[in-house]
């Protein structure tokens, strides 16, 4: 059967003891750009390799518009892949590194032709004669997109796109990125361990861990339904707290606290459960909730993030700035909060 | 999944080239199958007179480490620590010792300081003596020689080493209290012993492997590798075996202690490794002082080189007892460009080094993919089976080649190559293995390895990546390491000397029969064509 689009299906690698990659499958549709989001040692880069053919499966099939291409090598995948240093060619220059992947069979006009489109399509125009090394790391990057596109690939591979630039240049960087492969419209699979880069130019992000896919969402239903507390704490930031269900859709975190939740699985009264908050949920209340004294303000701008002492451990909320000062006692209800069964009860 | 045993055929490539002949050495010199014997051990053991050669190797081994060290490491630290006028130029000049080839650099020392070389005539004439004031000769001269050019070693790594001390080290120990000498002491000089202990070891097997001093100034001072090499042309085949393998059971032995030696205690500066600027002689008497010892110890050391220069224009039997040459000419040189019986040598040492030189690039290129880039799984017996032609005197090598390519037995990979053009091409090969795959694998682990797979994501298979990005990439190490192997193997006496046919005799050969000759014109023609193939190797070599 005929599938467009890039499908891993039951991905397995070990190193030696160690499974690197457990049974992983994943579909990413035609033109959509997929972020693989995960800590250190999650199995993220390993599954980059493994799509890209530079790592041998233990198990399982790579598929790209329903061809199987696990059998092939990289030279024959027709994948481009940016690297995580770029790892251009330091002894052609810009034009040569461009030129590198095309077909023979195109003449010397349309290679030309192909180097001048990809170079514009990453605002490198007229770069061609340039030293690699003459060019800024953010002109790097764009070079090495250049060169992956050049050859029209079936699937654009990133390894951690942006981890090379400093933060300033990283933004616009992630804008511009995110315009050229809509451009083209390529499937795209990118490795991140920062959730701002999975969320700004993912389509749909996978969470991995320990070589799992722990869970795969567009970045809005996995920051507001995480489907594990791993994800919950991973994507973005929250509080945890223990708890009891006192129905399907409320918890106790305390006497007389009890917060409305949402749950994954479902849930019966008197379970015990692990409460995720998010800081934007908290909410000042009068008197009345979980109460605490302010320990640290950390200012973003118009909105603060502050951290409280409380009965039940520390606690963090956002807030407009002028809503608390250090020292400053509070009184806290969350508006929503997320709901996971606590394992061995 | 399909795993290949990676590396397997480079392997045995390499059991053949290097581990199976000096095997068969070993098997030989206890009579082979059939004849086992420990007889020919036996009188090795009580002849005295082998114990002295074995000894006097290993004594003149030390000595010249000593010497070599005394000199060339405070030359190191002089041109490293202080600028002053000509430094750099003089820097560049003191190293040229290593582009001597060591019978060149042996017949440069005859001239100057042999019999009747223009030293010693000088001084005879200067004290008023008929007779020479000294006997160039025996472990002095041979000592002499090897400091000469070996100090070179020291000299290099001392530098390398020391523009890697990082300048707050030193600033560190100043301000704890430690005044220069001890900071040197206490300091930079526990730094520099991965460096020193490197120098030794070049120069301990270079001096234990040595063969051209001795051969020319050892006179009744037998040192091991002499011995094989007699034994051998007298026939008696069973004692050069066992001499062979004496003298390749010192070299491990040595390159055994000093591997423990730097294992024991390596240490590793960390810190952001900016070295520490050379101070710049600020009097004006120190700076001239400097500048003169500098540029005397330059003169001192290049007199060689024009020696060698001066009497490739001394027709031949016009310098007798003068004390200077009375006449000059270019004669040698047409000689050797218009007989072609003269030139044959020279283009055979040209065509055999660098054939061998292709042979061992590619074999280094070939191991180089194994051991770095695809992590073969023999890559560790890759890695020793590369160095052990190093750790193996040449007079060894040579021998075990000889032994094992002179008898036909394809079965086990023997096939008759003594006598035939191949023989001294493919022993220069192996003894320029360890110097291309030094070079070479260097360079592959600088090699980002994210090259190889951007090339294999943009669809270049294995031959377009090596033609378009490899070797490219390795450019700088091919060509050093190349430089190097071609340089040894243009300039190789020790293992021509075993191996050579008249056909494919080398110009080392025709240099050695020149001095027999006493056409010592045309034996430094020889030497200075030899001098200028290895600067320009060098320079082309270090070309980045």
């Amino acid at each position: 059967m005929s599938q467009a689009g890039l499908h891993l299906e039951h991905l397995t690698k070990r190193f030696g003891d160690h499974v690197a990659v457990r049974d992983l499958s994943l579909s990413v549709p035609p033109g959509s750009i997929l972020a693989l989001l995960g800590p250190s040692g999650s199995g993220k880069t390993t599954t980059l390799r493994l799509i890209a053919g530079f790592e041998t499966l233990d198990s399982g099939s790579v598929t790209v518009d329903g061809e199987d291409v696990t059998a092939l090598r990289p030279a024959d995948r027709r994948f481009g892949m940016v690297f995580q240093h770029y790892a251009l060619f330091p002894h052609l220059n810009v034009g040569e590194n461009v030129r590198f992947g095309l077909a023979r069979s195109l003449s010397a006009a349309e290679r030309r032709q192909r180097v001048a489109e990809s170079l514009a399509l990453v605002d490198l125009r007229g770069f061609e004669e340039r030293r690699v090394n003459e060019l800024s790391g953010g002109q790097q990057q764009r070079v090495a997109v250049a060169r992956a596109v050049a050859p029209r690939p079936r699937v654009l591979l990133f390894d951690e796109p942006l981890s090379n630039l400093d933060p300033a240049l990283r933004e616009r960087t992630r804008r511009e990125l995110r315009a050229a492969i809509n451009q083209i419209g390529v499937t795209t699979v990118f490795v991140t361990h920062e959730q701002e880069e999975a969320f700004a130019l993912g389509d749909v992000v996978a969470v991995l861990r320990n070589g799992g896919l722990e869970q795969v969402a567009t970045p809005t239903e996995l920051y507001e339904k995480p489907i594990s507390h791993f994800v919950a704490t991973f994507v973005g930031r929250a509080t945890t707290l223990k708890g009891v269900m006192i129905s399907a859709d409320r918890v106790r975190v305390a006497t007389g606290i009890e917060w409305p939740v949402t749950s994954p699985v479902a849930l019966e009264a008197g379970q015990q459960v692990s409460v995720t908050v998010r800081p934007e949920m908290f909410v000042s209340s009068d008197e009345v909730g979980l109460t605490g004294t302010v320990r640290e303000v950390r200012y973003t701008g118009a909105r603060a993030f502050f951290e409280v002492d409380t009965q039940l451990g520390n606690v963090e909320f956002e807030a407009d700035v002028h809503a608390a000062r250090v020292g400053d006692t509070v009184w806290l209800s969350a508006r929503n909060a997320r709901a996971f069964p606590r394992r061995g009860k | 999944m399909r795993r290949k045993p990676l590396g397997l055929a480079l392997s045995l490539l390499l059991v053949w080239l290097v581990a199976y002949p000096i095997s068969l050495v070993l098997l030989e010199s206890v009579g082979g199958p059939g004849e086992w014997t420990l007889e020919h051990l036996v009188a090795f053991m009580s002849d005295s007179f082998e114990w002295s050669a074995l000894w006097a190797s290993v004594w003149i081994s030390l000595a010249s480490v000593a010497l070599a060290g005394a000199i060339g490491i405070p030359v190191g630290f002089f041109f490293e620590t202080f600028t002053f006028p000509g430094r750099r130029i003089l820097g560049a000049l003191i190293a040229l010792p290593v582009v001597l080839p060591p019978l060149v650099g042996v017949i440069a020392f005859m001239f100057l300081y042999g019999e009747s070389g223009f030293i010693t005539r000088l001084v005879g004439a200067a004290l008023g003596l008929d007779g020479s004031p000294w006997r160039f000769r025996g472990a002095g001269a041979i000592l002499l020689v090897h400091a000469y050019s070996m100090y070179v070693y020291f000299y290099l790594f001392t530098r390398a080493g020391l523009a890697k001390v990082d300048a707050s080290m030193i600033e560190a120990a100043q301000s704890l209290g430690c005044s220069q000498w001890q900071t040197v002491r206490r300091v930079v000089l526990p730094l520099l012993r991965p460096q020193i202990l490197a120098a030794a070891l070049l120069t301990f097997m270079t001096s234990l492997g040595s063969f051209s001093a001795p051969y020319i100034f050892g006179g009744v001072f037998r040192v091991m590798t002499i011995q094989i090499v007699n034994s051998k042309l007298n026939g008696n085949m069973n004692a050069a075996m066992v001499e062979t393998v004496a003298l390749a059971s010192v070299a491990f032995i040595a390159l055994w202690l000093f591997g423990r030696a730097g294992a024991r205690r390596s240490v590793a500066a960390t810190g952001k490794g900016v070295a520490s600027a050379a101070r710049n002689l600020e009097q004006p008497l120190a700076r001239w002082v400097a500048a003169v010892l500098g540029w005397t110890f330059a003169v001192v050391l290049l007199l060689p080189h024009v020696t060698l220069i001066v009497v490739s224009f001394v027709p031949f039997g016009t310098w007798t007892t003068q004390l200077i040459p009375p006449e000059y000419s270019l004669g040698n040189y047409a000689q050797l460009i218009q007989e072609p019986e003269r030139l044959r040598p020279l283009v055979n040492s040209l065509w055999m080094a660098a054939a061998a030189t292709i042979g061992a690039l590619s074999l280094a290129l070939w191991a180089g993919r194994n051991i770095v880039q695809r992590k073969a799984v023999l890559k560790g017996v890759i890695d020793r089976l590369l160095n052990v032609p190093w750790a193996v005197p040449g007079t060894v090598l040579a021998i075990a080649i000889a032994t094992t390519f002179s008898v036909y037995a394809p079965w086990v990979g023997r096939w008759i190559l003594v006598g035939t053009v191949l023989i001294l091409p493919l022993a220069y090969l192996i003894r320029n293995i360890p110097i291309t795959a030094g070079s070479v694998i260097a360079g592959f682990r600088q090699l980002d390895p994210a090259f190889d797979e951007a090339a294999a994501s943009l669809g270049a298979g294995r031959l377009k990546t090596l033609r378009r990005i490899t070797i490219p990439l390795l450019k700088p190490a091919l060509l050093a390491g190349g430089a190097l192997a071609f340089v040894t193997a243009v300039g190789d006496f020790v293992t021509s000397i075993q191996l050579y046919t008249f056909n494919t005799r080398p110009v080392s050969i025709e240099i050695v029969a020149a001095l027999r000759d006493f056409d010592l014109g045309m034996a430094a023609v020889y030497g200075v064509v030899l001098m200028l193939v290895s600067a320009g190797a060098m320079v082309l070599g270090t070309r980045r």
